[in-house]
């Protein structure tokens, strides 16, 4: 006459050892995965300061931020005028060339390839700087134009533009 | 998606599926679900899935520290107290992972203890304790190994005394600590090794506790009264009897461990370890670590250093070869009425040892570690073996039922008294 | 079973209070971060900061600790800014490949004053001023013992020979000290009013190096707090469970 209660009593003693024990695993288990992310040391070198005083019209320069790359150009008038001139129908992430910039002149991007990754080819004078006069990635042959768009080839979305601000006319901080 | 050739074993096809193809389910039902326990084992009996959880606890935490430890000398000290302060919970797993070094120890040292004490070494699981003892040698290897590796003082003075030892053996002595150390002295090389070692041993131990419970299970595990099984009626299934019993003892051990590891992490450590190894400067007094103290007694407690270093390794082999030494019939200590009293002046022997291992090799302390060394193999040598020509056992219980029934009278005249209201 | 159990627990707390009985001799004193629920007092630990600037800078490296940690002790980022930039650290190579000087940032570590351990030899005669980052773990009676250290300095008794350059200290080892006293009565001004005498001055500094050795201290107990109370309501469940499942056992 007793055994009903009790099995209730066992099912419910049981059922929140399960309970308890599972929570306080999975508990467990986070200080685990959450000493993967980023440590603090490399939380803190999260901004660069560039010094963009010598880079002269038509010259980029690239810069580790996050121990990414970042393309800093100053562009030309033709290439200011070539980017604003396109139709935003024809591009397949479209971006005014205004909302990707702070100043005219400077373009700053994360030069990583918005496909699998790589570092296209544009900074330096001699490489291959696409068909669309920006940058060309060589694995697996995006064209960006002179804004940074994706304009042909298998990557989705434009290259990104990394938070920034201008210190002053000279110095640039990146992130 | 099965044959429908293919046995219904299960309800659900998936299992079914595994099953015939692989059958780990029936394996795990019969070793661990249906595996039958005698009724009477203590707590003393969770000790073994205490060292299996905390081997896979230093395991992982093992691994995650390695994400970001660094194995070279001028790096090794930085990035252990990068892990401390930088990464995300870092001084979490670096606490877990040194104490439960220690911890660790502790419980296989009950776990042997209970070995010895109820006889589980003898007739039919001498191969069980020699996997154990095994184990027991990896671990020590082992936990040297990682000591080594965040290259404070005592890592480097450890290393530098534990290694020069090989150098005690005659002709080709000097030879091996070199090879050993793959430098003159200890150096990055050796920082290098110790930490692939580190990483690597650790599943070898696994291997071996894999063997280790796969051959208890083939007899099935000893019990306080040290006799067979007779009958079913003997034993309880492991799942869920013996899983709630090792899940409070794995509470207890719980609360033990937190209590040192969030309010108390440097108690075992030796505080010159937080100095960077300096080879130029040698730290006043140089312990080992308290779990191997015994061990180093011995060997200090020799005045010849080949001597020394022979009886120290001789303490540990001996361990191997104790099934035999031991002549009596009866297993469990309960039974010996002479017997237990001397296994128990081993353990305290053993501590003492221990004790005065981590003390400075000298007057009293010295004395002491003499004495404790003659009592330690006398222990073996001459009380195991010859203890049952003048000790006569007490009868032994008619089966496992019976111990369990007497033991537990009161318990069930209680219970019985419940229902009856 | 029983004579087994005590003898595991006999020599377990053996061995507690044998490891207790070592700090037989040396002082304790009130701190705030000892017990249990311990916390870190954060304006004594500025008032530290300040101590271990004035005071304790010129000898005494702490390369594990960056500018930024010290916004854990209650300094604002621009705070921590204009603290780093007070020192100058040796950057580069810039693209001409040579090394230059910057002011510090946040994420530097703090700017030790000699360049490596034998320029700090040679200014010591000699003795090599510790790096003090992790100092209270690196003692035996951790911050008792820096604290009774740092105001220990007498006079020798007269029995006793001080070597050239050295100090009477009655709490280091062997009684002689190369470092002179740094700590006197109104050595360092404090900001926020607290009494200055040679004791607070000497407490303070010692509170910043217990933070800068275990500055997951305050984290780690809240954790622990958590943990025991987990491990003791889920094996109070299961013992509850344990009974009544063995109840059955005859």
């Amino acid at each position: 006459m007793d055994d009903q209660p009790n099995k209730k009593r066992r099912d419910f003693l049981q059922l929140s050892s399960i309970t308890i024990g599972a929570v306080g695993t999975a508990a467990f288990m986070w200080p685990f995965i959450s000493s993967m992310n980023p440590a603090e040391d490399t939380l803190a070198l999260g901004t660069t300061e560039v010094d963009v005083s010598d880079i002269e019209e038509g010259q980029s320069i690239t810069v580790k931020w996050r121990g990414k790359p970042v393309f800093i150009r100053k562009r030309t008038k033709e290439e200011i005028a070539e980017a604003k001139l396109v139709n935003l129908e024809e591009l397949k992430d479209p971006e005014k060339d205004l909302e990707r910039v702070k100043k005219e002149e400077w373009l700053i991007l994360v030069g990583v390839c918005t496909h699998l990754g790589c570092v296209p080819l544009g900074q330096k004078l001699t490489d291959s700087k696409g068909e669309y006069n920006g940058w060309y990635c060589p694995c697996h042959g995006s064209h960006y134009d002179t804004s940074g768009r994706i304009r042909k080839g298998p990557a989705p979305k434009n290259l990104p533009v990394p938070p920034y601000t201008f210190l002053n006319d000279t110095t640039i901080k990146i992130g | 998606m099965s044959n429908s050739s293919e046995p219904k074993k299960y309800k659900n096809s998936f299992l079914n599926w595994i099953e015939f193809r692989l059958p780990i389910i029936s394996y795990f039902q019969k070793e661990y679900g249906d595996y039958p326990m005698p009724k009477n084992c203590n707590y003393f009996w969770s000790f073994g899935a205490l060292a299996t959880i905390t081997l896979v606890v230093m395991i992982v935490s093992g691994i995650f520290l390695a994400m970001n430890y660094t194995p070279h000398t001028d790096m090794a000290f930085d990035s252990v107290e990068r892990i401390m302060r930088d990464v995300n919970y870092g001084w979490l797993l670096r606490y877990i992972h040194s104490n439960g070094a220690a911890f660790f120890f502790i419980i296989v040292y009950i776990h042997i203890l209970r070995a010895m004490y109820y006889g589980s070494y003898k007739y039919p699981r001498e191969l069980n304790w020699i996997l154990g003892v095994f184990i027991y040698l990896l671990m020590m290897v082992t936990s040297f190994m990682g000591y080594v590796l965040p290259w404070g003082q005592m890592s480097y003075w450890g290393a530098t005394v534990i290694t020069n030892l090989f150098s005690a053996i005659p002709i080709i002595g000097e030879g091996i600590k070199t090879w050993l150390l793959g430098d003159y002295n200890v150096g990055n090389a050796t920082l290098n090794r110790f930490f692939a070692l580190h990483y690597v041993l650790p599943f070898v131990i696994l291997g071996v506790v894999g063997l280790h419970v796969a051959a208890v299970h083939v007899h099935g595990s000893n019990n306080p009264a040290g006799i067979d099984i007779k009958s079913k009626n003997d034993t309880v299934r492991f799942f869920p009897y013996m899983l709630i019993k090792d899940t409070i003892a794995t509470c207890v051990f719980g609360v033990l461990i937190s209590a040192v590891i969030f309010f108390g992490p440097n108690l075992m450590a030796e505080v010159d370890n937080y100095i960077p190894a300096d080879p130029l400067v040698t730290p006043a007094h140089i312990v080992p670590n308290w779990y191997l103290a015994p061990f180093y007694a011995i060997l200090r407690a020799v005045p010849d250093k080949l001597g020394g270093v022979l009886l120290m390794f001789g303490a540990i082999a001996i361990l191997f070869v104790l099934p035999w030494l031991d002549r009596s019939k009866v297993r469990s200590c309960n039974f010996r009425p002479i017997y237990k009293w001397f296994m128990m002046l081993f353990f305290i022997n053993f501590f003492v040892l221990g004790y005065v291992g981590m003390l400075p090799a000298e007057g009293t302390y010295l004395l002491i570690a003499r004495v404790g060394l003659i009592y330690y193999f006398a222990f073996f040598l001459v009380i195991t073996p010859f203890i049952n020509r003048i000790e006569s056992p007490q009868t032994l219980p008619a089966s496992i039922s019976d111990v369990y029934l007497s033991e537990n009278i009161n318990n069930l005249a209680h219970s019985a008294e419940k229902e009856t209201n | 079973m029983k004579i087994l159990f005590f003898l595991v627990t006999f020599l377990i707390s053996g061995s507690l209070l044998a490891a207790e009985s070592s700090n037989k001799n040396m002082p304790k004193h009130e701190w705030s971060f000892k017990g249990i629920t311990g916390t870190f007092d954060k304006a004594a630990l500025q008032r530290g900061y300040k101590v271990y600037r004035e005071v304790c800078e010129g000898c005494h490296s702490m390369k594990l600790l960056y500018y930024r940690d010290l916004m854990d002790i209650g300094f604002s980022e621009a705070e921590v800014k204009a603290i780093a930039s007070e020192y100058t650290v040796l950057d580069g190579p810039n693209d001409e490949g040579e090394m230059f000087e910057r002011s510090a940032r946040p994420a530097d570590r703090f700017v030790s004053s000699y360049a490596n351990e034998n320029e700090a030899r040679a200014s010591n005669n000699g003795a090599y001023p510790p790096d003090l980052s992790v100092i209270t773990k690196a003692r035996k009676h951790g911050e008792d013992y820096i604290y009774n250290l740092l105001i220990g300095y007498e006079e020798p008794p007269e029995n006793i020979e001080v070597g050239d350059g050295m100090y009477y200290n009655k709490w280091m080892d062997g009684n002689q000290i190369a470092m002179p006293q740094p700590i006197y009565d109104e050595s360092v001004d404090y900001d926020d009013g607290t009494d200055n005498n040679e004791k607070q001055i000497a407490k303070d500094v010692v509170a910043f190096l217990k933070w800068s050795a275990e500055p997951e201290l305050e984290v780690r107990k809240n954790l622990g707090i958590k943990a025991i109370l987990f491990f003791l309501v889920l094996g109070t469940v299961v013992y509850l469970a344990k009974n009544r499942l063995w109840r059955r056992v005859h």
